[in-house]
This record gives C-alpha cells, structure tokens and sequence, in this order.
C-alpha cells in the first residue's frame, strides 16, 4: 500500500497519526492535554499531560492559618466548591475537637447535596452535549443556577463560595435561602425526570455511550477510583456510609451501583445519586425545622478561639474583639497531631491528610483530590476506542482541572 | 470478627517482629513506622494475608523534616481496607542525600502517578517506578519545591519592595 503514496525526500515513515488533544480544546472542558496516536479514528495509545494550572495549594497552605485556607479548598472541585468547603472544616473540627450543634450538621447536608447536585447535572449535561444533545444541558442550567442563588443568599459568593467556617456558618440561613431551596425541591424534580426522559432510553444515546470506556471493579479499585466512577464499576463504597460524618448516619438513603462502568453506567449512577440527594435534602430540611425557638437561632458551635465572632460584638465586647483579633492576625496555635480526614467529594473520597507541629500553620498539609488519582487510568480507558469516544469518556469522569493539578 | 486495630498490630508483629516501631493511634487511625527496605514487602503482606485484606492504595505522599538528621523525608502510606472497612497508616523515612524506597507500582496501578507526584514535590526516588518523570510542574524545574528549605514567602515580612509588586511610587 505503502509504495503509492509519495513521500517527501527523507520523512519518516509513520503508520500512525499523531493527534494534539488539548491542552485548550472546546471538548475538553478545562486544561488537559493528550497525545493521541490514531490509526485512522481508533486510538492506539494516549498519553496525558497535567498540571497546566498547578497553583502550590500545599505549599501556600503551610504558611496559612486554618480559617485562610478555606480558600484555597474552593478552587480544587470548582463545580462543587462547598464539599470542599465542609470537609476542610470537618477536618479541622476533629484535629481540634470540636462538636458542631445537630442544626449546623443539618444545614451542611442541605448545602453539601445541592453542591453534589450541580456538580453531577453538569457533568450529566456535559456528557450529553459531547454526544451532540445540547438540550438537556440547557433545561438542567437553570436549577444550577438557583442552586448558586441558595449559596449566594447563605455566603454571598456563587462560584467559590468559601461557605461556612470552622465550628458552623457565618450567619444563620436567612428566609430567602429557605424559600428558595423549597423552590428548588418543588420544581427541580420534574425538570430532572425530563431530562431522565431525554436521555435514559434514548437510542441514540445509549448507543453512543453503552461499552464505551469502560473499566471493571478489580481494575478500578486498584487504580483508586472512588465516587460515583466506582459506584458504576459496581463497588458500593461511599464515605458517607463508610465514615459518617456530619451525622449523615441518621439519613436513609441508598447507594447506586453500576455494573460494567462505562460511560452509560456512569451516567446513570449519576442520575440516580443525584435523586437520593434531593431525598436527603428533603430529610436534612424537615429535620432542619423541628428545630423551635432558640435552637432555631443555631448556627454554629460555641468555640470562639476559631470561630470568627459577629462585628457587632467586636465593637461592644472586649472578649470577642480580643478573639477577633488573634483569629485575623494568625495567632492562634492547634495541637500537634496528625489527622486524615474524608469527605464524600462530588468525584470521589475527598481527603485532607493535615500534619500540625503546633504551630500556626499547618506543618504540610496533603489534598486527596479523586480526580488526580482516577484520571491516570484514562489511557487505559480509551484505548482502541475511537476518537470520539475519548471525548465521551472524558466528560464523563468529570475531570475538573482544578482538583486534577491543585 | 470485625478486624481492630490490636488484631493488626498483632498480625504484623508476628511477621515482621521488632521492625515495626512507633505504634500509636492519633485520631483512631493505627500507625506505624517501617524501616524502608521493607515497605514493599509490608505492603504486599497486607495485600495477600486473608485476615488484614488492605486492597486500596487511599493515598501516598511525603513529608519533610529537615531537623531529622539521616531521614529527613517521610513516606506516607494510606491503606484502606474496604470490606472490614479500617484504615492504616504507615511511614517510612529515608535519607534526603539517597531518597531510595522501593515502589509500589508493581502492586497498585494508582501508586503511578501518586509516586510521581511525591517525586515531583519532594524528590524521593522511587525504585522500579516506569516512569518517574515530574507530573505537575514544568519538566525543566531543578529543585523539589515542597521541601522545608524553600519557605513561602512571609506576609509579614518588612524588606519587601513595593514597587516590585506594582504599589507605591514610580
């Protein structure tokens, strides 16, 4: 075949084409870069290239104090900021002891699932807009949207939210925030069955999606996989269940499993978790008023060596300016110790490993970011597949960036 | 039997005897330190034995202490055991002059990028590693920026030059 194609003077022969995935490509959705080696539109061998937007989060944290690096958690998963948020939070909570009050927990969950709900619609959509069905993106934006209008109301940021402090949240949830998330419950369950609707028997769909990147449990458990990607290989592990935290014990729900963990599965896992956290919010909300009188006013735990005090009482009360002050300039000391902490992340097992020496500062602190840890399987996922099935698979990992490269 | 953290001391001490030292429990995680010429093999027992069953590699990574004269760099192991549902942690510290530990690739897939990682960061030489090339910074970086002897800049400190940082006069 090869002596009817003319070739230069001196090129080399090459049986494979060369393909430059990323790193700024529309379909990747965030700074990857992958080397592809294409025999016609099969993929023969893939190599990943990250850490376009490392930003040191671990080195900038060993010189912050605890209630300074709640930022820097925000821009890990961006899609869902507040998970990363709270189990910042609850990591130091437990490194220092705290108790938070029962309401505090309650009204984390509430936040915590919203925030797993707007990470998996987008990445839900996503899948669809990559396999070319832009409509179902578009009906599901718009509760994304109301969820970061309930942020909004409760911290006053959307995207980044640096929601809440250590020991509960700023400020109580106002009317507003309730109003809004019971909007949010009454409508957002109809517009989730259409697009369930759009997509779940869609033949299309299904066949762009069935077998594609798929990976067994053995497999995925041994490339750490965790989160939603696990679930649809089949394993039921789910820190939630496994490591209770913020009395998520209390809560009836159940975890849905896949079985093959291809595309398909993933996306419907998705789907389902993303009923079970709307069953969760509707359990967190009731319990949430139970509450009477004051215990209604709850909304963070008594410690005021880390708790940030209200400015009025900055101004009026000598103990809280004194409080305030310490927090502000860094000088409050943790105990020495050593603590690993998980979350449920919207990817995955969200872990913070924290070194403290009893300084000021953490001595290193170490993200477990799922995502950096599930996308090394990634060539293994798409090879022999084709080219736009990489594209499929891709999406449907949810790869965030920002949690990839921290 | 739900499997404590006394019956995994008691396990690994009958295997590996007086090797395994500094055993304590800060947060309920059972931790310990291993000599480094044995963390593969510790990690391997804990894979295959019936009873201990540690099958998920949770996290890996390393510390520096440069006041630890002769094993200045720690490497972290997290290992989760799902079925009985535990977790362990275990250490092994290395000379920052000849950072050798054996890695854990051949026995989990997912110890690839997390040892690369902790190359990248902190220079440990992983032993046996594929491809133990930078992973998030640039390739052409000549120092491991998380150890200790490059503090980040202090907040508080006086000598700063405004100009450089586009404040004050010109």
């Amino acid at each position: 075949m090869n002596e009817h194609i003319l070739l230069p003077e001196g090129s080399i022969e090459k049986q494979t084409n060369t393909l430059n995935l990323g790193p700024t490509h529309p379909a990747t959705h965030g700074v990857f870069q992958n080397i592809l080696e294409l025999d016609g539109e099969r993929i023969m061998k893939a190599t990943s290239t990250v850490g376009y937007i490392h930003r040191a989060f671990e080195k900038i944290a060993e010189r912050r104090p605890l209630y300074q690096i709640t930022p820097l958690t925000d821009r890990l998963n961006y899609c869902s900021s507040p998970i990363n948020n709270m189990g910042w939070h609850i990591t130091c909570e437990r490194l220092l002891g705290v108790q938070t009050p029962k309401r505090v927990d309650y009204l984390r969950i509430i936040i915590m699932e919203l925030a797993r709900i707007s990470d998996h619609l987008i990445c839900n959509s996503i899948v669809g807009v990559d396999s070319g069905a832009y409509s179902g993106f578009l009906y599901l934006m718009q509760y994304r949207e109301l969820i970061y209008e309930i942020y909004e109301e409760v911290c006053g940021s959307r995207l980044t939210t640096n929601i809440g402090r250590i020991g509960g949240f700023e400020r109580n949830f106002t009317n507003a925030a309730f109003e809004k998330l019971e909007k949010f419950l009454k409508e957002y369950p109809a517009q989730l069955k259409e697009f369930e609707n759009l997509f779940t028997r869609n033949r299309i769909f299904m066949e762009r999606t069935i077998g594609v990147g798929p990976i067994a449990a053995e497999r995925a458990l041994n490339y750490g996989f965790t989160g939603p990607n696990l679930r649809a290989a089949g394993v039921d592990y789910d820190v939630r269940v496994h490591a209770p935290y913020s009395s998520y014990e209390e809560f009836n729900f159940t975890i849905p499993v896949g079985s093959t963990g291809d595309c398909y599965d993933r996306f419907l896992v998705r789907n389902q978790e993303m009923w079970q956290s709307l069953g969760i919010i509707r359990q967190a909300y009731e319990k949430v008023q139970s509450f009477k009188g004051a215990d209604a006013e709850v909304y963070h735990a008594d410690t005021p060596a880390y708790y940030l005090p209200p400015k009025q009482d900055v101004y009026t009360k000598m103990e809280a300016l004194i409080y305030h002050f310490k927090i502000i300039m860094g000088e409050i000391e943790m105990p020495a110790g050593e603590i690993y902490s998980a979350v449920e992340g919207a990817n995955g097992e969200l872990g913070f490993y924290l070194i403290s020496d009893g300084g000021r500062t953490p001595y290193r602190l170490h993200f477990r970011r799922p995502c950096f840890i599930y996308y090394q399987a990634y060539p293994e996922l798409i090879k022999g597949g084709m080219l736009s099935d990489a594209v499929i698979t891709m999406s449907s990992l949810n790869l965030i960036a920002g949690e990839l490269d921290a | 039997m739900a499997l404590t953290n006394d019956i995994i001391r008691e396990k690994l001490t009958e295997k590996f005897g007086d090797a395994l030292t500094d055993w304590q429990e800060p947060y309920g995680m059972l931790t310990f330190t291993a000599p480094k010429e044995l963390n593969l093999k510790i990690l391997q027992h804990l894979y295959d034995d019936e009873t201990l069953g540690f099958r998920f590699l949770t996290d890996l990574q390393a510390v520096h202490f440069p006041d630890r004269k002769g094993e200045e760099l720690c490497v972290v192991y997290h290992l989760h055991n799902m079925r009985d549902n535990v977790r362990i942690r275990f250490k092994v510290y290395t000379d920052i002059q000849s950072p050798d530990v054996f890695s854990a690739t051949s026995l989990y897939q997912t110890a690839n990028w997390m040892e690369r990682e902790t190359y990248d960061f902190f220079g440990v030489n992983f032993i046996g590693h594929p491809n133990l090339i930078r992973v998030l910074n640039v390739d052409e970086m000549d120092y491991f920026p998380l150890r200790k002897e490059y503090p980040v800049e202090d907040q508080t400190r006086i000598d700063k030059d405004d100009e450089m940082f586009g404040r004050g006069t010109y």
